[in-house]
């Protein structure tokens, strides 16, 4: 049907037909909102609407209670200080490590580049599940178990194939002539990548940070293992909410909303670029 | 470096009269064979690390699998023994092994087809819809993306609670519907079902970004050329759209049945740490026999086994993404 009426198309058609697909947009939006949005809406009601068998879609009283009895809750300011210290040390620690080697796959024609490649992409396969156990005895071993720095060296397994595959993308977009043509002008090699792409690559580099901060800033399976209950970080500090008596669940969404919001809002300030970086020559390829 | 400088003059000449500056000459200068110790020494830091927190554990994973290792042996009461392929045959000759490999199978299976159909979808339907709902719908999956799994599935546990549970009174409102008090875990299918909505769902934003991305790569020119020649959306879909996004489209499902069979937090947290027998996938079930019955060795052949299943998949996903480093 579209088929026949797309070559004359009159100027009111194409806003005609959208009206169908934006109902369907909407639908997705809402669909898709719904988690979010419900969340917010526990976060807010006092604690005794929450627990109405037939709750009210939209919200009626609005209270902060649920957020200080989130605070209250075996202390929040601890897990999340200790979040804070592993990520910052695992995003600087995966930067600047996994920069070095992006540069080296994406500007170096070299023997074993492949198998460089190979090697640091297969580690991103294996599932972290799989590895909680000799991870467990290795950190025994190194005297790491239950410690903040434990936790950073095992989350670099995660982060770093990521910071190099990502960065790699972000080097690749930067044409190889602009440094090219530095070094003509008189550049050493680590001159011309220091004026003209590391200014070149700031975006990318800010995107896969906070990208790889929200990594390991989630991470909760090997939080739970090799943390006990003194040390636990932010992720596993949601799971206090609940106790043999039940869960307590609108502060426990006020605690989420506490946790979400700030990584969320973080995540659509940079996803664009992401998106950008992670597909980095995946279509031309 | 010289060297080459004197070569090329014999072909350069009518290039240095067309282009004043010799950049092109560069590149071939830098690809010489030589110097090849300089991105040896940018990866070391990186190969370093991964050998000591990857390459160690993966080795000790293969090794464990092969021991006795329980309580004893990690606390170093007894030495670990080597007991040949007795974890193997102990694994692979038990039955529920076997139901929770199948049930990994469907869940991931079920999981990576919906998350991709839906993704695609939604992906396409983006390009159709006006500024503003595509902004919100944006908004509202990045949302979803951002959030935390642990959050994530907190507030899922709390949309699909049997008492208060928002999704039960809304289902109720439906005319003959009465979902009033329903538990959802009562049943390990029920229950997965719930589990796979919220894995879809916190799967689909990156799919849907992604395609998105590669769908303004999309020449606008092929697409209409193949209306024009009178295929339908679907035609022009199949035969142009498709093709195109083909190394998206592989890179994403690959991705998303590693992901997929390695789900964890959302099953364990859902089961408040204990996920019954009828919930357990290969990553539950590893966990269980290593930190519940304290057999660590069990454990490791289990999840050394995921990891085998699953190198097919990562077969083709290694070299779609070879394609894209050699292209550079």
């Amino acid at each position: 049907m579209s088929a026949v009426a797309t070559p004359r198309r009159t100027p009111s058609g194409p806003r005609r037909s959208k009206l169908g697909w934006n109902v369907l947009g909407l639908l997705v939006f809402v669909t898709a909102g719904f988690p979010v949005y419900w969340m917010l809406n526990t976060a807010f009601k006092p604690a005794k609407d929450a627990i109405d068998p037939d709750p009210s879609l939209f919200p009626t009283g609005v209270t902060l209670d649920n957020f200080r009895r989130a605070l209250d809750i075996a202390d929040f300011w601890g897990p999340v200080g200790r979040s804070l210290i592993v990520s910052l040390s695992v995003v600087v620690i995966g930067i600047v490590v996994g920069m070095l080697a992006a540069l080296a796959i994406s500007r170096f024609a070299f023997r074993g580049r492949k198998i460089v490649i190979v090697g640091i992409l297969a580690v991103q396969m294996v599932p972290l599940v799989a590895m909680i156990i000799p991870v467990f005895l290795l950190l025994n071993d190194l005297d790491q178990y239950d410690r903040l720095s434990g936790l950073v060296i095992t989350y670099l397994t995660f982060v770093l194939p990521f910071t190099v595959w990502t960065l790699r993308g972000f080097i690749v977009n930067i044409p190889k002539e602009l440094e090219e043509a530095a070094m003509v002008d008189g550049c050493s090699r680590t001159g011309a990548f220091l004026r003209v792409v590391f200014p070149l690559l700031a975006p990318g580099m800010v995107a896969t940070s906070v990208y790889a901060f929200i990594q390991a800033w989630n991470e909760y399976l090997y939080a739970l293992m090799l943390m006990s209950q003194k040390n636990q970080t932010a992720t596993v500090w949601l799971g206090n909410f609940t106790t043999k008596h039940g869960t307590e669940y609108a502060p426990m969404m006020a605690g989420a909303t506490m946790m979400a919001v700030p990584i969320v809002v973080l995540f659509l300030i940079v996803q664009r670029k992401m998106a950008a970086g992670l597909t980095a020559g995946a279509v031309k390829g | 470096m010289s060297a080459a400088d004197t070569t090329t003059p014999t072909k350069a000449p009518p290039a240095r009269q067309a282009s004043p500056p010799a950049v092109p000459r560069a590149p071939r200068r830098r690809r010489a064979p030589g110097g090849s110790a300089v991105p040896w020494a940018l990866l070391a830091p990186c190969l370093l690390i991964l050998a000591l927190v990857m390459g160690y554990p993966l080795v000790r994973l293969v090794t464990l699998s092969f021991q006795k290792f329980g309580q004893s042996q990690l606390w170093g009461f007894q030495p670990a023994e080597s007991v040949g392929l007795d974890n193997f045959t102990k694994v692979l000759g038990d039955s529920e092994f076997w139901s929770v490999v199948l049930r990994t199978i469907i869940f991931a299976g079920g999981s990576v087809v919906f998350t991709m159909v839906a993704g695609m979808l939604i992906a396409l339907l983006l390009q159709r819809v006006s500024g503003w709902v595509k902004t919100l719908v944006n908004i509202a999956l990045v949302a979803g993306w951002g959030m935390p799994i642990i959050v994530a599935t907190t507030v899922f546990k709390w949309l699909f609670d049997s008492d208060y549970g928002v999704f039960n009174a809304v289902l109720s409102k439906l005319p003959g519907v009465d979902m009033v008090g329903h538990n959802w875990f009562a049943s390990g299918p029920q229950g997965l079902a719930v589990i796979m909505l919220l894995v879809v769902w916190g799967a689909v934003p990156f799919v849907v970004i992604t395609l998105s991305a590669g769908l303004t790569q999309v020449p606008q020119e092929l697409e209409e050329a193949a209306r024009l020649d009178g295929a339908g959306s679907w035609g022009v879909f199949r035969y142009v759209t498709l093709p195109i996004l083909k190394p998206i489209v592989v890179m994403l499902t690959t991705l998303s049945v590693i992901w997929d069979m390695g789900v964890f937090p959302q099953v364990f947290v859902m089961r408040g740490g204990h996920p019954e027998a009828e919930f357990q996938l290969l990553t539950t079930y590893s966990y269980d026999r290593a930190f519940v019955v304290n057999d660590y060795a069990q454990g490791s052949a289990i999840a050394l086994l995921t990891v085998l299943l699953l190198l097919g998949v990562v077969a083709v996903y290694m070299r779609q993404m070879l394609k894209i480093g050699e292209v550079e």
